[in-house]
């Protein structure tokens, strides 16, 4: 049922209506000379972003600083609107991890693409891409909108890890047996 | 110099109004008729008659022609095809010709049109309290008739637009 | 006239005109700071110039006051692409801008901003042609303004603007004639009996000179002629012909760039001119304070000039940040709100507002 709000019926002097634009002009003077400016000036002040925050996505690496993309491909799979393009190659021969797990030889997102879903982020088994908090993304041409692995790994950063896989892994292949 | 202006404004003032007859599109028309307007109120401000002008202006093409737009576009009248001239159309506007034609001769031939250089500055309308003054007393039984005439007239609208009552 | 006296007057006029263009283009930045401060904004503070911007203090001062906003607004109007669309009547789409430009500064004419001494201490009034009937003239000049406005939403040949033209060709008619009422107690005033009939803008001016303002003593004439000038001026709360929240933007939904900016112009142009007649009007014109002039303070010669026209400017801003000022405090009214305003309020008001002013005239002037 709609709910109907009785208005208070106005007195003589509000029905003059000149009062009230008195009362008025006087709110809104004073907001003018005492109101605190509420407004941010962007580009030298930043909003302050929640944790959480579902912004560009980017690849990050574990405090070791190791890529933790394993280029299983499976964002680029998953990926509704096909932003993620993967070339998978092999970790280089003289890396301490060589022959452990593969790792992304390219990595683009096209981020006129990305429409920050986050399924990316979901469907890695490793972790190792993630929706931060940027959130302004800006380019002249397409191709700078275009963010590859240098990019990708820049804006990431890193981030905490708890299990520290690789070396596990890099273990297990040493030393034979599973570590599951 | 001041006949040349005359010239200027009687020709264009004139060829306005033609353009109002005979435009076909009526924004066209009305537009031509504040030409028409302003054009006659440059024929009084040569007469030094600023008020007439002032007034020709303000009420003509400020405020009558802005209702006739008005009315023209909410009723979205179309470009106005060419219709036959019907012969009753024909016979009445002979005859408005005909009893103008009287009228501006009557007017032009009698005396008290004549030979007004001497009289101007004081002529009426040429100062508003020479305005003022003829048009109570002179011309007051003028300004009542067609007061009333108006009068009737916005009555008779009325009555007309009145929504009748059918039950 | 001579033709000395015809350059005189064309140099005057140009050099008004160009103020006024100045003080527009000002207007429009000091409307825009307004709102901002009101609304808890900062409003523009960007735009700078080389080397007077790079001035420590002063220049970063000015760059946040937004002062060289005007140049880089008036810049844009002048190169954005100007699109006419497809379907409008091409010549009335060109002229309506033009055509409401024009009044605007045509009113200026018979506005007169101040006064001085000269040598032989005659009291030379500055004003461009004292009309014997200015006031009318101003009226009628102004009222030919609202044809901008109705063609350009004729012409459009599209739905908003169209109803935005039609709002303001009725919103006109309503208002002139209360406004035209109000006026006339203060020329009942001015003519006394056994004077010859004045409506000079110069002659209210004159009369208010060590005498009360008619704002004091006439109130009911002062509050209804603003609410006319708010009206007439197309300014919120009754921008019916633009209401941005309705129709878009109303008349000019389908204009840019230039043509748009000449619109913009003649708004604040109006206003200017809006701001200018109240003051003459009601505010005392160039006199300092009631009953007092400028003679009074000891003030002759070219520096009473500087000062009246001073004097002057600041009652017009201080009316013009009224005029925002009201923007912002009061919402649009409704369409009907609007016409019932003014035919079963203000007309009855100002009429009445007439017969006892003429009351009040007759037993002060009794002998
Ligand atoms: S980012 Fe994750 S899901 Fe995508 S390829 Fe790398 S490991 Fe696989
Ligand atoms: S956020 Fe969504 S759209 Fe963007 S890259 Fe990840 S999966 Fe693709």
């Amino acid at each position: 049922m709609a709910i109907v709000v009785k208005r208070k019926p106005l007195n003589l002097l509000e029905k003059l209506y000149i009062p009230e634009i008195a009362r008025g002009l006087a709110v809104t003077f004073r907001r003018m000379l005492f109101g605190e400016t509420v407004t941010l000036e962007y580009p030298e002040q930043r909003p302050p972003i929640p944790a959480g925050y579902r912004g560009v996505p980017t690849l990050v690496r574990d405090p070791e600083g190791r890529e933790k993309c394993v280029s299983c491909q499976l964002c680029e799979f998953v990926c509704p609107p096909k932003a993620i393009r993967i070339t998978p190659g092999e970790i280089p021969e003289d890396s301490e991890y060589a022959h452990v797990e593969k790792g992304p030889k390219e990595f683009d997102i096209d981020m006129l693409r990305c429409i920050y879903c986050g399924m990316c982020q979901e469907v890695c088994p490793e972790e190792a891409i993630w929706l931060q908090n940027q959130y302004s993304m800006s380019g002249y041409s397409r191709a700078e909108m275009v963010n590859d692995k240098t990019k990708l790994y820049e804006l990431g950063g890193t981030l905490p890890d708890e299990h520290f896989k690789w070396n596990k892994k890099k273990e297990a292949a040493e030393h034979g047996g599973g570590h599951h | 110099m001041t006949d040349l202006f005359f010239y200027i404004f009687a020709a264009i003032t004139l060829a306005c109004a033609f353009a109002v007859v005979f435009s076909r599109n009526p924004v066209n028309a009305a537009m031509f008729l504040i030409l028409t307007f302003l054009g006659m109120a440059s024929l009084f401000v040569m007469l030094e008659a600023y008020f007439l002008a002032v007034i020709q202006v303000l009420v003509y093409a400020g405020a009558v022609v802005v209702l006739f737009l008005f009315i023209i576009m909410l009723l979205d009248v179309k470009e106005e095809s060419k219709a036959k001239l019907k012969p009753l159309t024909l016979v009445a506007s002979v005859i408005g010709f005909a009893i103008l034609l009287v009228g501006v001769v009557g007017i032009t031939s009698s005396d008290n049109i004549k030979a007004t250089t001497e009289t101007l500055p004081e002529a009426a309308g040429a100062t508003l309290k020479n305005f003022g003054y003829e048009l109570f007393t002179t011309y007051q039984l003028p300004m009542q008739v067609t007061g009333f005439l108006l009068l009737v007239a916005m009555i008779g609208v009325i009555v007309l637009s009145k929504r009748v009552k059918t039950d | 006239m001579e033709l000395s006296d015809i350059a005189i007057k064309s140099i005057y006029a140009v050099i008004v005109v160009s103020v006024l263009m100045g003080f527009c283009s000002y207007a429009v930045l000091a409307e825009r700071k307004i709102s901002s401060w009101i609304q808890g904004r900062v409003g523009p503070n960007r735009t700078s110039l080389p080397f007077i911007s790079s001035i420590p203090y002063i220049g970063r001062f000015l760059t946040r006051l937004g002062v060289f906003q005007p140049i880089a607004d008036g810049a844009k109007f002048l190169f954005k692409e100007d699109i006419t669309p497809a379907h409008v009547n091409k010549l009335y789409f060109t002229l309506a801008p033009i055509l409401s430009l024009i009044p605007a500064l045509t009113t200026v004419v018979v506005v007169p901003f101040g006064y001085y001494e000269n040598a032989a201490g005659e009291v030379v009034t500055l004003v461009l042609t004292d009309l014997n009937v200015a006031i009318l003239f101003l009226f009628a000049v102004s009222s030919l303004g609202v044809y901008g406005i109705v063609l350009a939403g004729w012409s459009s040949n599209s739905k908003y603007p169209f109803l935005g033209g039609i709002r303001a060709s009725a919103q006109m008619i309503s208002y002139e004639l209360a406004m035209g009422i109000s006026v006339l107690p203060v020329f009942m005033w001015l003519n006394a009996p056994g004077t010859a009939g004045t409506l000079s803008l110069v002659d209210v001016v004159n009369s208010q000179g060590g005498a009360l303002w008619y704002a004091m003593w006439m109130p009911g004439s002062f509050l209804i002629f603003v609410v006319c000038i708010f009206a007439e001026t197309n300014r919120l709360p009754f921008d019916m012909a633009e209401s941005e929240t309705e129709l878009v933007s109303g008349f000019h939904t389908e204009y840019s760039s230039f043509k748009f900016g000449l619109f913009f112009v003649g708004e604040y142009a109006h206003m200017l001119v809006g701001s200018a007649i109240v003051a003459i009007l009601f505010l005392g014109g160039w006199h300092p304070l009631p009953f007092m002039t400028w003679a009074d303070f000891g003030v002759h010669g070219l520096l009473a000039g500087v000062l009246s026209v001073g004097t002057l400017i600041g009652k017009l801003c201080g009316f013009m940040f009224f005029f925002m000022w009201i923007r912002w405090t009061l919402p649009r009214f409704r369409y009907d709100q609007v016409m019932k305003l003014g035919w079963q309020m203000l007309l009855p008001a100002s009429i009445a507002n007439l017969v006892l002013y003429t009351f009040i005239i007759y037993f002060l002037e009794r002998p």
